[in-house]
């Protein structure tokens, strides 16, 4: 039961990074790739009727990770304190930037909502690249599984590292370029004109980027954390993860070629939650890592919530999951088809 | 107390105190813009459209507000929190994510909808577009308000070896008699503070001579609602919430009233200062047996007094829960009071041009925010200093690794963050209001956009 929760959990924090990061991706690029008023309302146009729900995901995967894990929660979110909060200081500073911006219209005020979105778009990319680069290289987790990380100690992955060290700053990066990625293909697909052949002269180099980070962090991961490869050894089965890691790496590059925007975004759909996988498969029965004792580590079997907590919420978890499914389709095929830069309309 | 602790308690106090302030405006709008939107298809009247339009954009501010302070409150009981998080994420935790699951996608899904898809979904798409985001918000009022009943009343739990919390029957746990209680009392307390924003913002408009019609529109529901709303949180929703209280929190129910000693017919206070070092009021104006009445029924029924519990179980700040308790129900009655005159006036033909009954209305909308704060600090302080009540203490509660220095800093980024929120929230509202609703004829065509707005 618990190991189907953490699938679960799994796919909707997959979900969250798909659906959120395009948006994302959107507000790194926002400043660079959108040089007018027009064409960045069409930026905003693109992602605005969406991007709430989007964070919905997250919300929903944090209150369903408290409530079937509690102590990877509980220790979790407390030992990551102060960069979790940034985090939540940037979610304001990003919404702040998207939403308020409309209701000024001077120039100057847009101008500043616009710096204000894109930077916080930034840093939270930043910060989320690093949090998955911890949970992968482990934390000073101790017997009780309380640990507490600073914001950086000697940019080393030791026994006390902080949250930023050359490992996770390394995800960091990797995020960046691949959430810019995700944007891109996003808005190339949303957008036309002008904007539309910016992009796609944005997103090229990003691919050579994305292909040479992800090769560059699989020997890395292995250095900090060797035990990573054990499910791997394990059995076949895992090995279709990295070949959709390089399927969906190449569809984006050869879709966005041909022109067929709606499937290099797909593609680009793929390769991330391929990553995410690999690290979920790679990491299960843990949940999170001790960098010391693997004694200390957080696992699905002391963390899960007691069995019948488990078995009741899986009832309306699947009804309400069904519905939001539902909502998403409606509300995206509402919102179908391209912003048009001129008009600042859906057609 | 413990440093780190004082600080968790002052960083929960004042995220979630801020937070308020704009769900129970969403919560209290949404029926109301619903009302204006029905009015609308019933009659045709375009103004009704434009009525709405306007709301809209107010609420649409208010919402993304409510968006951004509502997020950190979903990740403190983790961050601040984390023993509470451990022992009773079983429980808790369950609700919280229904309300994700449940209400946060409703409600994102559809006011994108409800926002930009006048065209696009028609006139009745569009109304229930707006029911949609209506259930929503109510939606949430309901899971959260569940879970923090269960914090007052535990039910339908059972301990598990390491002495955490499990649900035994979800039923129970979104079924909590007190929880029902509450959450009629707290949805009827969002109402009044809906509709003093629209009757206030009426009556702005009908003083000022600037277009007169909406302000009569908004007068007219606004005072409407207002009256039954303000009614019904005195009787029967205050009245069963205070009952329910005396029977099942005895202690906290001594605290709000300051009532010290054990006494046969006990009088309601209603003035004065709690002393607690001498254990009584101070400059007391009080109604003779009046609380016995308004507890049991009857005037001679007996009421427990703080020293007939044990010290260590009193609320720790007494003076907080009894001024708090008592600014809420002197606010209620005034609103009460308020909201019959005017809408004997309205029903008279009289309100539109009684100036003084305007400037009151105008001058009461800010009150509605103090009433339903002040209400939520007598519930929590007044809970101490138990987490749980009876259960779990707040002092077993916090996160043991987060320093009173980090909690600190944190909570500084928080104010930091909000004030200069308030200040966007403050100076976009306030150019809403300036720019008033648009008659029908000069309705621009509508653009899509963000969530708070078109372009
Ligand atoms: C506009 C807001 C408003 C107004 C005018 C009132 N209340 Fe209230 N009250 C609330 C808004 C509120 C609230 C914010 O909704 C609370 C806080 C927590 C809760 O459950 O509801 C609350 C709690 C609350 C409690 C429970 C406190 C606890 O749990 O410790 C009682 C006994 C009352 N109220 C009683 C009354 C009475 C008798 C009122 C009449 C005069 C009254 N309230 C007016
Ligand atoms: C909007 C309404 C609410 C307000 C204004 C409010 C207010 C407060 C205040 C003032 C405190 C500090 C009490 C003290 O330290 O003496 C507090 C504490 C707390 N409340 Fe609430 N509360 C609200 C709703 C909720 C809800 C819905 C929950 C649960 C789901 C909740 C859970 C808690 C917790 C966990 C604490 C921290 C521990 C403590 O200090 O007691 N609150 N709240
Ligand atoms: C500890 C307590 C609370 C938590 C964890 C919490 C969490 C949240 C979150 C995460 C959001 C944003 C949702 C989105 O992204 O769409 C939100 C908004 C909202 N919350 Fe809270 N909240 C708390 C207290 C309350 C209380 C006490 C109420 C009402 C009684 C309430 C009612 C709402 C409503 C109606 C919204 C919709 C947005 C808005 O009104 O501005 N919340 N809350």
């Amino acid at each position: 039961m618990a190991t189907v929760w953490y699938a679960l959990v799994a796919l909707m924090l997959a979900t969250y990074v798909i659906l959120d990061g395009f948006d994302l991706g959107a507000g790194a690029l926002h400043l660079i790739a959108a040089r007018s008023d027009e064409e960045r309302r069409a930026v905003l146009h693109a992602i605005g009727p969406v991007w709430d729900g989007n964070e919905v995901w997250l919300l929903a995967a944090g209150g369903t990770l408290f409530y079937a894990f509690p102590l990877l929660y509980a220790s979790s979110f407390s030992g990551f304190y102060l960069p979790l909060n940034m985090v939540l200081w940037l979610l304001i500073f990003r919404a702040i930037g998207i939403e308020f911006r409309q209701h000024i219209s001077e120039s100057v005020w847009r101008d500043f909502f616009d710096g204000v979105f894109s930077i916080a778009s930034i840093l939270l990319i930043i910060l989320f690249g690093a949090a998955f680069g911890n949970v992968i290289r482990g934390v000073p987790l101790a017997a009780d599984h309380t640990f507490f990380v600073p914001l950086w100690t000697n940019f080393l992955p030791g026994a006390n590292p902080g949250a930023l060290d050359w490992y996770t700053l390394l995800a960091a990066i990797l995020a960046v370029c691949a959430l810019s990625m995700h944007g891109a293909l996003y808005l190339i697909m949303k957008t036309e004109g002008a904007l539309n052949a910016r992009l796609r002269r944005i997103v090229r180099p990003l691919f050579a980027a994305v292909a040479l980070l992800t090769l560059a962090a699989l020997p890395a991961s292995v250095a900090v954390r060797p035990s990573l490869l054990d499910n791997y050894r394990a059995g076949p089965t895992g090995w279709i993860i990295p070949v959709a890691v390089i399927a969906g790496l190449a569809g984006a590059f050869v879709f966005t070629r041909n022109g067929n925007e709606r499937n290099a975004f797909l593609s680009s759909c793929l390769y991330l939650l391929a990553m995410l996988s690999g690290a979920a498969f790679a990491l299960y029965p843990v949940l999170l890592p001790a960098s010391g004792d693997p004694a200390n580590n957080v696992t699905i079997a002391n963390a899960a919530a007691g069995p019948s907590s488990l078995s009741i919420g899986l009832i309306w978890w699947s009804i309400g999951m069904a519905i939001a499914v539902a909502y998403f389709v409606i509300v995206y095929s509402m919102f179908r088809g391209k912003v048009s830069v001129a008009s600042t309309t859906h057609m | 107390m413990n440093d780190a602790q004082l600080i968790d308690r002052l960083h929960f106090a004042f995220t979630i105190t801020y937070h308020y302030i704009f769900p129970q405006l969403t919560m209290g709008l949404a029926p109301l813009m619903v009302t204006l939107e029905t009015l609308y298809l019933r009659t045709g009247n375009p103004d009704y459209e434009a009525g709405v339009r306007f709301w809209t954009r107010i609420f649409g501010i208010n919402f993304v507000t409510g968006v951004v302070t509502g997020i950190p409150m979903e990740f403190q009981f983790g961050t601040n929190w984390s023993r509470f998080s451990l022992a009773t994420g079983g429980v808790i935790a369950q609700p919280l994510a229904m309300e994700g699951v449940f209400s946060f996608f409703l409600e994102s899904a559809f006011l994108g909808l409800f926002l930009f898809g006048h065209k696009r979904l028609g006139r009745w798409g569009h109304w229930a577009a707006g029911v949609m985001v209506f259930i929503g918000s109510w939606l949430s009022g309901f899971f959260i308000v569940m879970a923090d009943a269960w914090m007052q009343h535990p039910v339908a739990y059972r301990r598990l070896a390491d002495g955490s919390f499990e649900v035994t029957s979800l039923l129970g746990v979104i079924t909590n008699p007190w929880g029902l209680i509450q959450y009629s009392h707290v949805m009827s307390g969002a109402v009044i503070t809906g509709a003093f924003a629209m009757a206030a913002t009426g009556a702005y408009y009908l003083l000022s001579g600037r277009a007169p019609g909406f302000g009569r529109m908004f007068l007219r529901i606004g005072v409407i609602a207002g009256a039954i709303a303000s009614l019904a949180q005195i009787f029967p929703t205050g009245d069963m919430h205070g009952k329910y209280m005396a029977q099942h929190q005895p202690a906290t129910t001594a605290a709000m009233e300051a009532l010290f000693h054990t006494e046969i017919g006990a009088p309601l206070v209603i003035l004065g200062q709690p002393d607690i070092e001498h254990e009584r009021i101070d400059n007391p104006i009080i109604v003779n047996r009046l609380l016995s009445f308004l507890i049991y029924g009857t005037p001679d029924a007996r009421v427990r007094g703080l020293t007939d519990f044990p010290k260590q179980n009193w609320p720790d700040n007494i003076p907080l829960v009894y001024f708090a308790y008592h600014i809420m129900a002197g606010l209620g009655t005034l609103f009460a009071a308020i909201m019959c005159v005017a809408a004997f006036l309205l029903w008279r033909g009289a309100l539109f041009r009684a100036k003084w009954m305007l400037w009151i209305v105008l001058l009461a909308f800010p009150f509605p925010f103090i009433a339903n704060i002040a209400g939520w600090i007598t519930a929590e302080v007044g809970r101490q200093p138990w987490l749980v009540y009876n259960l779990l203490r707040t002092a077993d509660g916090f996160s043991p690794t987060v320093s009173a220095g980090n909690a600190l800093f944190t909570l500084l980024g928080f104010m930091g963050m909000y004030a200069m929120l308030s200040i966007f929230y403050l100076f976009l509202v306030q150019r809403e209001l300036a720019h008033g609703p648009a008659p029908a004829s000069q309705q621009t065509p509508e653009t899509p956009a963000t969530i708070s707005g078109a372009y």
